[in-house]
């Protein structure tokens, strides 16, 4: 027999924090049977499809400000696109010819102008040409986007695999010997670099192991892409990006869990004679959750930074490694392309969490959290 | 880039003269070289190799290991008298994809990069060419603004193919990223980031290479590379003097020091009072200590230089030398005479002024800061006060007209490259060529003679004479070491 815990919510919760107030709250309101909801209430379709077109109608001035804001910067940027383009060869150049491929990129043209006509062909779906690629942007983005997202995607599983396991493991036992490693290595990570992290892998695993690849998406000598090939390559680039960014989630479950530990219905289920794994990852584990959503989808930007510098020390051929370069070749089409892209996984990554909130909060319906 | 591409010709030729059992590639043919970055583009109309250093392509002509040049594309090596140069092309030569190559694809590489809308990054090395004309499908006739006995030097540039370009923006087309060209190996794929991979092409006109496949894979890092290396993951890469030290001696393994034309000097703002003095220029030239900073900045990969053009080049004059230890008493006895007296503070000063600059520098190139802080060290020793500043190279370029800077030039393939924008006075304050207005009116007039010259024994004799007048008579550069990669 369950408990019944019954659930009311009261107006002057409204402004609480929404993380703090699921994670104080949601205990309760994963065992209850939902109330039905009340007359004036939202359905689920109906919650979902106000968020997505709040979110929608948040984006589109979102990204003219990101893109306007990104256009003035580079035109306050010390360095000289015409001259990072020449590379070497902008000391045997004469000014002439400078100005002449200032004046093809058009940016002798006023910055408004320049804007306007960037968002111009963008609305017709131009990116333009990246200027140190020699390539349309949409394709140098389009061959290096799937690389960045088998590792990212890999990453975020495996991240969330062991985040979970672990941090469970260690609330259960809070305060042996794993727990305290397990903490201890956390907090280490927490404040390592990512680069720092990769190198150090390197070192262990393919220099002085000789076990996996140092880098590379293939080895060296073949010629084709072969899904073992890659497999074994990624190992290392997949595992530096899933330890270092999930230090924070191991940390943050174990907190809830101990926390959800010593709550009312985890000492009723044991008090029934329930086993303690049902208890564990059926009573504790689940109502610590709710609350994590949220912070996955704000934690995503993260994972983004960590995959630049991650595809840098693995030479992994990712879109993330290109931003670098075309940020040190003020290669602006690209460098816009990019942010354009980041700025939309931000996005998404907050709607989908949102919306997953949604799904699994009936309150937030109601409260209106959109 | 252009030393990257002779990097891999160096090694290739490395590979071809060791014909030795021992240096033969993995069983499967395939040859995987260490790049130490990646290229911008595969297509020589945007700058890909100009000097003939791709695999995947061949120019009208190529250079040998001396550097002469010898038929490529061109079926001999044509006369070069008045404005127009006629080549005729090899017969039967056809592209990777089996197309013939014809003079309209020849015609058309040389007019693309001379169209500015291409933004080709090499167009200003042609700018001698008027335009380039096809009249029968084997001949192809130059028109050149003014005699320009080089020409035959850019005649190196890789042909591409007329067909899979007319038409295209070549900024963005398919073709920078997967070419085709007539060369000894055939393009197969690029991952981005990580290598290229090519492929003989067993049809090649001057006979299939050994070396069935080519790697060139791109490792950025100078550990990295070194390595790998030496874990038996790349069978040639480039590497820096203390990093190649470790494969000396090694079985297995050949160490090539190849000497280079890329040179370090200093360049004098002439218009400025102190470093517009020639006396300055003369005693600062004597009072550097060119062996010290081979041994030391360059760990010994290096020969001390005195002049623009490469000892060991055809071009170079034997008579344009010096010390490569200094000489401080000269260098003295030279700003005594000409006023410069020891002021209260061991600078000198001469009516007023103290002989005090300041002397730029790239400020992430490690060597030029080297090199600029040993300038310094030389110059205080015989009361000269030079003030070294580490900037970056868009903070540097307006600076250049009253401030000396550590500069690199040189070009081992013919004595006009460079050199005429670096020291023809129409040049003066041009960008980076000849920013310190160097100004006179006999080397204005040597240049213009030493291009328009096609005889060989007379343009030796001009430039002779051109480098005695920059570096003896009127130096506006102090030439501090020729640096030399292995």
């Amino acid at each position: 027999m369950y408990l019944k815990h019954v659930y009311v919510i009261r107006g002057e919760w409204t402004g609480i924090e929404p993380a703090v107030e699921a994670h104080e709250h949601a205990t309760g309101g994963l065992f209850r049977k939902h109330p039905p909801v009340e007359e004036g209430g939202v359905s689920l379709a109906g919650a979902l499809a106000r968020l997505v077109a709040w979110r929608l109608a948040f984006v589109v001035p979102l990204l003219l400000v990101v893109t306007a804001a990104m256009f003035a910067l580079a035109k306050a940027s010390p360095f000289d696109p015409v001259r990072q383009y020449l590379g070497e060869r902008a000391l045997v150049t004469s000014p002439e010819i400078r100005e002449q491929i200032r004046a093809n990129w058009g940016l002798d043209r006023p910055l408004a102008e320049q804007y306007l006509t960037w968002l111009g062909n963008l609305l017709t779906g131009d990116l333009g040409e990246s200027r140190s690629f020699h390539r349309p942007v949409a394709e140098v983005i389009g061959e290096r986007l799937g690389w960045t997202m088998l590792v990212t995607g890999a990453a975020i599983v495996l991240m969330l695999a062991a985040g979970l396991v672990l941090g469970t493991l260690a609330a259960y036992r809070q305060g042996s010997w794993a727990d305290r490693l397990l903490t201890g290595i956390a907090y280490a990570s927490e404040a390592a670099p990512v680069f720092w992290i990769g190198l150090i892998a390197i070192w262990i695993f393919s220099v002085t192991l000789g076990w996996l690849p140092a880098g590379g998406l293939t080895d060296a000598g073949s010629a084709t892409v072969t899904v073992g090939e890659v497999a074994r390559h990624m190992i290392l680039p997949v595992a530096v990006l899933a330890f270092s960014q999930s230090s924070w989630l191991v940390l943050f479950v174990r907190e809830s869990v101990i926390g959800a530990l010593r709550e009312d219905f985890v000492i009723g289920a044991r008090a029934r004679g329930l086993r303690e794994r049902t208890v564990l990852a059926g009573h504790a584990l689940r109502s610590a959750l709710l609350p994590f959503l949220t912070l996955l989808g704000a934690r995503i930007p993260e994972l983004v930074t960590g995959a630049i510098l991650v595809e840098s020390v693995f030479s992994w051929p990712g879109v993330a490694g290109t931003a670098v370069r075309a940020a040190l070749a003020v290669d602006f089409p690209l460098l816009a392309a990019l942010t354009l892209l980041a700025t939309v996984a931000v996005v998404l990554g907050n709607l989908v969490a949102d919306a997953a909130y949604v799904i699994a909060d009936p309150r937030t319906r109601v409260l209106g959290v959109s | 880039m252009k030393r990257l591409w002779a990097l891999v010709v160096a090694l290739l030729a490395a590979v071809a003269a060791c014909s030795a059992p021992v240096d033969t590639p993995a069983e499967d043919g395939t040859f995987v070289i260490g790049l130490s970055s990646e290229f911008d583009t595969l297509n020589p109309v945007l700058g890909h190799a100009p000097d003939g250093g791709s695999p995947l392509f061949d120019g009208l002509v190529s250079r040998a290991a001396d550097l002469s040049l010898r038929p490529a594309l061109a079926r001999e090596i044509p006369e070069v008298t008045g404005t127009t140069v006629t080549f005729r092309l090899r017969e039967g030569v056809t592209f990777h994809d089996g197309t013939p190559l014809t003079s309209e694809d020849v015609a058309f590489t040389y007019n693309a990069v001379l169209d500015p809308d291409n933004n080709s990054t090499i167009r200003g090395d042609y700018a001698a060419i008027e335009k380039v004309e096809a009249p029968d499908p084997q001949t192809v006739v130059f028109h050149l603004k003014h005699p320009y006995a080089p020409i035959l030097q850019r005649a190196t540039l890789g042909i591409v193919p007329k067909r899979l370009l007319e038409g295209q923006k070549l900024d963005a087309a398919a073709f920078n990223t997967s070419p085709v060209g007539t060369g000894p190996y055939r393009f197969v794929s690029w991952t981005p980031g990580d290598k290229i991979v090519l492929e003989a092409n067993e049809s090649y006109w001057g006979g299939a290479p050994e070396i069935k496949r080519l790697v060139l894979a791109f490792v950025p890092d100078d550990n990295a590379r070194a390595t790998r290396m030496a874990a038996g993951e790349l069978d040639a890469t480039v590497l820096p003097p203390k990093a190649a030290a470790r494969f000396e001696n090694q079985g297995g393994v050949t160490v090539h020091r190849v000497p280079s034309a890329d040179y370090r000097g200093v360049m004098f703002p002439m218009k400025q009072p102190v470093t517009g003095d020639a006396a300055i220029r003369k005693a600062l030239n004597l009072a550097i200590d060119r062996s010290a900073m081979v041994n030391t900045i360059l760990a010994g990969a290096g020969d001390p230089a005195f002049g623009p053009i490469a000892p060991g080049t055809t071009w170079h004059n034997p008579a344009v030398t010096g010390s490569a230890t200094p000489d401080r008493e000269a260098a003295v006895r030279i700003l005594e005479e000409a006023g410069w007296t020891p002021g209260p503070d061991g600078i000198r000063v001469k009516d007023g002024t103290p002989a005090r600059f300041t002397l730029m520098y790239p400020a992430g190139d490690s060597l030029r800061k080297e090199l600029a802080l040993a300038v310094a060290s030389d110059a205080k020793r015989i009361g000269i006060d030079v003030r070294p500043a580490g900037l970056d190279w868009d903070a540097i370029e307006p600076r250049m007209a009253k401030d000396a800077l550590i500069m690199g030039y040189g070009s081992p393939y013919d004595p006009d490259y460079v050199n005429y924008e670096l020291f023809h006075s129409s040049y003066a304050g041009q960008g980076f060529f000849n920013p310190g207005h160097f100004e006179d009116p006999r080397v204005d007039e040597l240049l213009e003679q030493g291009r328009a010259t096609a005889d060989e024994k007379e343009r030796k004799r001009i430039y002779d004479e051109f480098q005695q007048r920059t570096t003896t008579r009127r130096p506006g550069r102090t030439w501090c070491t020729s640096s030399t990669s292995t």
